[in-house]
């Protein structure tokens, strides 16, 4: 980075440089931060537009005519020009990507032709569902399958290990949906230890006035534990079930980076002076292992907020994966586009995200 | 008390062997090595794979998980090492026998802070506030010739330069001031240029201190120019065993082969020219080979 300020113009020669890191170390900290902040933004930007351009084009390319779409294929052939004018579809490309461009960041995503609502309002009801459902699995995944991953590595070829995989195996082959059913069968309809489909039952869904949408969160705001009781008692089954998935997955992942870890030479090197067998393994290892792990975890978390439509459809949760999935097979293009965009947009959050978080645990990538 | 651990060797080592398990079969790393060490500073030389960082791991009880040791004795300062719990093993590393690794490149944590690792070699075997051991460790700092103690304190390994590195390495390993210290080929990874001030600082501090040292090098001038005995090792056992200064007088031609090709200081050599070898060096003892 250096290098490249010193290529950068006469402004930024060496004397001044030096002059400049001798008066004020802090000053060339804050000038590497808004570079870095500067790099970053930058890079999100182009990721985003290129995301843009996908959802354009595929929505130019796809076989499905906008005006029928929205006029339906009875309508007489002036109202169809009249409507295809009002699309603007007579423009030229760039001209349209541009408007295309400029609504987006209006937040006008168009209007769903299945909910006749504005694809923006549905993704703010469904996108609340989803994001609770996925950060509680991810939270359960990684408090559960890191501490698994470890003590797998730890005594590996032994029995805590072979728990470890069993579990993995069965999280590999047994499929969600039957998965979900029986869970449903067995703590719902027989033990009733949880409650059913939905989110709430019923009867409080119609009484309840979300906020941000996140029900846990609301009823805390709203001080109804009701509410709140209700609410856990609907997405502990949801939950659990892709917290399972997440866990084997991060327990596999955390298991191989730890077994990496623990021949390095500084584990060697802490066990010389003395330290631990406990600390040699959740401080010096582990803190290791956290930073190719940090990527996992934030992949799988990104994946889980696409929608897992199996888990939605099972547990008729109301969340992005079945919204875009019914979309899709409606052929309602404004709400497929929209959420793509939206699950692009998560993406890109959740990778900035992470690299933050890979600055925070690694000191060598702190440049 | 003093006086019993004063009159005994500080370490006993006779018949050591380490075997490990490998998908190939059984390896025999250290066959039958044996010594006796007092205050002193003694060699151990040979050729890479002829089980001398075995034989320091074995001492400190720090053999990988497929190894086994096995001695007749093992004994430091009179305490049988082949019977410690886990427990006592921790009392006994850092605090009473230590060891400066090879490359400060991968022996440093990447993610820990240089003071807080000297730290907690420190904190290990006292009982101090963090403020102090700070102190200390900064003190340490000073000690192996770090100007700006303050500052390194504050680094990350990857931001210190090997020498550095060593010399926090040293920091680290003498801070509780154990009474021996296992040096495994500490400055075979540096550059030539600050490996004799690395080496000065250890030899000042050993001094200092009236630590043991265990020196362990291929490099036979470097050994005998630092150390009272010498053991050369070939293929895990001790072939001869000799005073630095009767070096010119050794007898095993292995030795003398080891000396006859001495590696110059001024240039990196990672193995010593090829060797006539006898089979006979791999079991006879020195009158044998002799014969
Ligand atoms: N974990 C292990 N498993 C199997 N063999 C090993 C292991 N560690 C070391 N060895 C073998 O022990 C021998 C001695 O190694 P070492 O003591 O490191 O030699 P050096 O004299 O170069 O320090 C080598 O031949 C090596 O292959
Ligand atoms: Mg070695």
């Amino acid at each position: 980075m250096t290098e490249r300020a010193e290529q950068g113009g006469p402004e930024t020669a060496s004397p001044s440089r030096s002059g400049a890191r001798q008066a004020s170390p802090g000053r060339v900290r804050l000038k590497r931060a808004g570079l870095l902040l500067l790099r970053t933004f930058g890079s999100l930007a182009v990721t985003f537009l290129g995301l843009l351009i996908i959802t354009f084009l595929i929505g130019r390319v796809l076989p499905i005519d906008p005006v029928l779409a929205a006029v339906g294929d009875r309508a007489p052939a002036d109202v169809y020009d009249r409507v295809y004018h009002e699309m603007g579809l007579h423009l030229p490309l760039y001209q349209q990507f541009f408007d295309y461009v400029v609504k987006i960041f209006q937040g006008d995503f168009g209007t769903s032709v299945l909910t006749s609502r504005p694809v923006l309002d549905d993704i703010v009801r469904v996108f609340p569902a989803t994001l609770e459902l996925a950060t509680i699995a991810t939270i359960l995944g990684v408090l559960l399958g890191v501490p698994m991953g470890v003590l797998a590595a730890v005594h590996r070829g032994r029995w805590p290990d072979h728990c470890v995989r069993v579990l993995g195996l069965f999280g590999y082959s047994l499929p969600v949906f039957w998965l979900g059913l029986v869970g449903l069968l067995l703590f719902y309809m027989k033990l009733d230890w949880v409650g059913g489909p939905g989110r709430l039952d019923a009867a409080m869904e119609d009484f309840f006035e979300p906020v941000t949408g996140l029900i846990l969160v609301d009823a805390l705001l709203q001080g109804d534990m009701e509410v709140f009781w209700n609410a856990v008692s609907h997405i502990t089954l949801p939950a659990a079930l892709l917290a399972y998935f997440s866990l084997a997955y991060i327990a596999r992942m955390t298991r191989s980076f730890m077994l990496e870890q623990l021949a390095q030479e500084y584990v060697l090197t802490a066990r010389v002076k003395g330290v631990s067998e406990a600390r040699v393994i959740w401080r010096h290892a582990l803190g290791n292992v956290m930073v190719p792990l940090i990527t996992v975890i934030a992949l799988s978390y990104a994946h889980l907020l696409e929608g897992s439509v199996l888990t939605e459809t099972v547990f008729a949760w109301p969340g992005l994966g079945s919204y875009i999935t019914s979309s899709l097979l409606n052929a309602d293009m404004n709400a497929v586009l929209g959420g793509t965009i939206i699950v692009g947009g998560v993406f890109i959050g959740i990778n900035l995200l992470s690299d933050l978080l890979y600055r925070l645990f690694d000191p060598r990538a702190r440049r | 008390m003093a006086d019993l651990k004063s009159a005994a060797p500080l370490l006993e080592v006779e018949d050591l062997r380490v075997h490990f398990h490998t998908p190939r079969g059984e390896v025999e790393a250290v066959r039958g090595l044996s010594f006796t060490l007092g205050r002193e500073r003694l060699g151990i030389v040979g050729e890479s794979g002829s089980g001398k960082s075995q034989t320091g791991r074995a001492i400190l009880g720090l053999t990988a998980g497929n190894g086994r040791i096995t001695a007749k004795t093992l004994r430091f300062q009179g305490q049988d090492l082949l019977s410690l719990s886990p427990k006592q093993w921790r009392a006994v590393r850092g605090a009473r026998m230590s060891m400066i690794m090879q490359d400060p490149k991968y022996s440093l944590n990447p993610v820990m802070t240089v003071g807080d690792q000297i730290v907690e070699a420190y904190r290990q075997h006292h009982r101090v506030s963090a403020a102090e051991a700070r102190q200390r460790a900064l003190a340490m700092l000073a000690r192996v010739k770090i100007r700006d103690p303050e500052r390194v304190f504050a680094t990350y390994p990857h931001e210190v330069s090997g020498g550095m590195g060593q010399r926090i390495m040293i920091a680290m390993m003498l801070i509780p001031e154990p009474d021996l210290i296992i040096a495994d080929e500490p400055t075979s990874a540096l550059d030539v240029t600050v490996r004799l001030q690395v080496l000065a600082i250890l030899d000042d501090l050993v001094r200092e201190r009236g630590m043991a040292l265990i020196f362990i090098s291929h490099d036979l001038p470097l050994v005998s120019s630092f150390c009272d005995r010498i053991l050369v090792m070939y293929k895990g056992r001790v072939v001869e065993d000799l005073k630095a200064s009767d070096l010119q007088s050794a007898r095993h031609p292995y030795t003398q082969g080891l000396l006859g090709c001495l590696p110059r200081l001024d240039h990196r050599q990672e193995t010593l020219p090829v060797l006539r070898r006898d089979p006979r060096w791999e079991h006879g003892t020195l009158e044998e080979v002799m014969r």
